[in-house]
């Protein structure tokens, strides 16, 4: 990732930083300009809980590039207490004790560091 | 809108070819489907690619590929749609045909992998999802449709044996094609006790990597009956998209766009399920094979595995699928994907498809995704009489 990317990623990696449409209530993240449920226009910038839930999960044996050294790890769909769903690595935890609907909170952590500066950003971790 | 024909066809074998450039693939496919018409200029060239612009370097392919053919003059872009490359170059060549902008079509898919590190690879294949909210994490491609078939087997109680079914089916397929990757058959039992890519999903569950071509011709029906005497007829060709991610999707069980493209084809078509002899699906991964037969009618959810077991996608079955291979086994050189599903259609509606044949097939159906259920392409074929 470039260094303008991440620093314009930041808000999003760091405080979760969604957005709610001031017509039907929806929560978008990351945030968008057009609300997909409504059609509508008038969004606000909304910092998400942190707070959810697993949905799936799964564990990643074979890493793409860049991911090496953390294989294996898991990836798992967590779903947010204000009903958004974040893709996001699910970590402090033994794979084999994950359960769907167990409860999972954010968790600030070094997603890569492939020679360049060093990525941060979240991840997830049983509550 | 004009009708549209399917004129030649052509395909060079899916496999390591070290000794090809992408190119000299996709020249050596075109050529047979010129070969097979006698008809060796065409108004435009599309070329269905998704992975040349980061495995090889090198984008502007459209025109690479025309030039290689002696084709200046034609137009020529590269279609790129991530797995669906394929079926999306045969769909916008259909569009070009049918509004009347060109009265021949050359459409090539083509991929070429094997060069590339599996790391390299497996990046290049997750570069068809959202690269800031979904790659970002580190998630494979394969891990992605993990989640899927995770979540299809707690969804309904299905069994990973009852899923391992299908490539295990596909592998049987492909022993008589001579075009196919894998020319080996498998059993459930190897299936389940090859080693695990992203869990619950095994390797050989897996589409794997290779090299191909495959080449189709296009053109306006009225003109394809005076060139050859029996042209398929592309009786619809759709496509749709879905909330770009899967994680953004409430539902990871069925794919929307498959539905939404199917349904738009089977009303511009005039047909149902029912009326469908031989049927080509995306299956990438086992579980994504099951969840085409029920998004697409053939099934009900969370009872595909029940028609696989009964042999029902057999050849003879009720409704023969993949009958090459599919992805799993004829192999799954991503860009090039589509064509070889069209062109593997047109050699069954053609009764040209040897051992394979599936007695009495008049309509074929292709599905073609590309990412994770995001794009999803639809063609309904048929035989002209
Ligand atoms: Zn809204």
């Amino acid at each position: 990732m470039s260094a303008p990317n991440y620093l314009r990623e930041a808000p999003r990696r760091y405080r979760l930083e969604g957005a709610r449409c001031k017509g039907c209530g929806a929560i978008h993240f990351p945030p968008k300009a057009i609300c997909d449920r409504c059609g509508g226009r008038d969004l606000e910038s909304e910092g998400l809980s942190g707070e959810g839930e697993l949905v799936a999960y799964t564990i990643i044996r074979h890493p793409p590039k860049g991911f090496e050294d953390q294989a294996p790890y898991v990836i798992g769909i967590v779903q947010l207490k204000e009903g958004v769903r974040i893709l996001s690595q699910i970590v402090d935890c033994d794979p084999t004790e994950l359960r769907e609907g167990m409860r999972l909170k954010v968790a600030i952590r070094r997603i890569k560091n492939d020679g360049g500066f060093i990525e941060y950003g979240y991840k997830f971790r049983p509550a | 809108m004009r009708r549209i024909a399917i004129i030649g066809i052509g395909c060079t074998k899916v496999g390591e070819h070290w000794d090809k450039a992408l190119r000299d693939l996709a020249v050596e496919a075109s050529l047979r489907a010129m070969e097979d018409v006698g008809l060796y200029d065409v108004d435009y060239v599309l070329v269905g690619n998704m992975m040349s612009g980061y495995l090889q370097n090198q984008e502007h392919l459209g025109a690479l590929v025309a030039d290689s053919l002696g084709l200046q003059g034609a137009g020529a872009a590269k279609i790129e749609a991530a797995c669906a490359s394929g079926g999306m170059a045969v769909h916008m060549g259909c569009q070009l045909i049918a509004s009347g902008a060109a009265d021949s079509v050359l459409v090539v898919g083509v991929e070429k992998m094997t060069d590339a590190t599996t790391q390299e690879a497996t990046k290049a294949l997750a570069m068809a999802e959202d690269q800031e909210y979904s790659a970002y994490t580190g998630t494979s491609f394969v891990g992605l449709n993990a989640l899927v078939a995770r979540a299809y087997m707690r969804a309904y109680g299905v069994g990973h044996e009852d899923i391992a079914r299908f490539p295990v089916i596909c592998h049987k397929h492909a022993l008589d094609n001579e075009f196919a990757q894998f020319r080996f058959p498998i059993t459930v039992e190897a299936v389940m006790s090859s080693p695990i890519v992203a869990d619950p999903l095994h390797l050989l569950e897996c589409a794997g990597i290779g090299d191909g071509a495959a080449a189709v011709l296009l053109a306006p029906l009225e003109d394809a009956r005076k060139i050859i005497d029996a042209p398929v007829e592309v009786l619809a060709s759709t496509v749709s998209i879905d909330k770009f991610s899967l994680h953004q999707r409430d539902d990871l069980t069925s794919f929307k766009a498959t539905r939404a493209s199917a349904e738009a084809a089977f009303k511009k078509a005039g047909l149902g399920a029912e009326d469908i002899d031989v049927l080509e699906v995306h299956d990438a991964f086992s579980v994504l094979g099951l969840i085409a037969l029920e998004d697409l009618g053939f099934a009900e959810r969370g009872k595909a595995a029940e028609l696989v077991k009964e042999g029902g996608i057999e050849i003879g079955g009720k409704i023969p699928t993949n009958t090459f291979g599919g992805l799993k086994a004829r192999g799954h050189p991503v860009g090039a994907t589509g064509v070889y599903q069209i062109v593997e259609l047109v050699r069954q509606l053609r009764g040209e498809a040897g051992k394979n044949q599936v007695e009495g097939a008049e309509r074929g159906y292709a599905q073609n995704i590309g990412g994770v259920g995001t794009t999803i392409t639809a063609h309904i074929l048929g035989r002209v009489d």
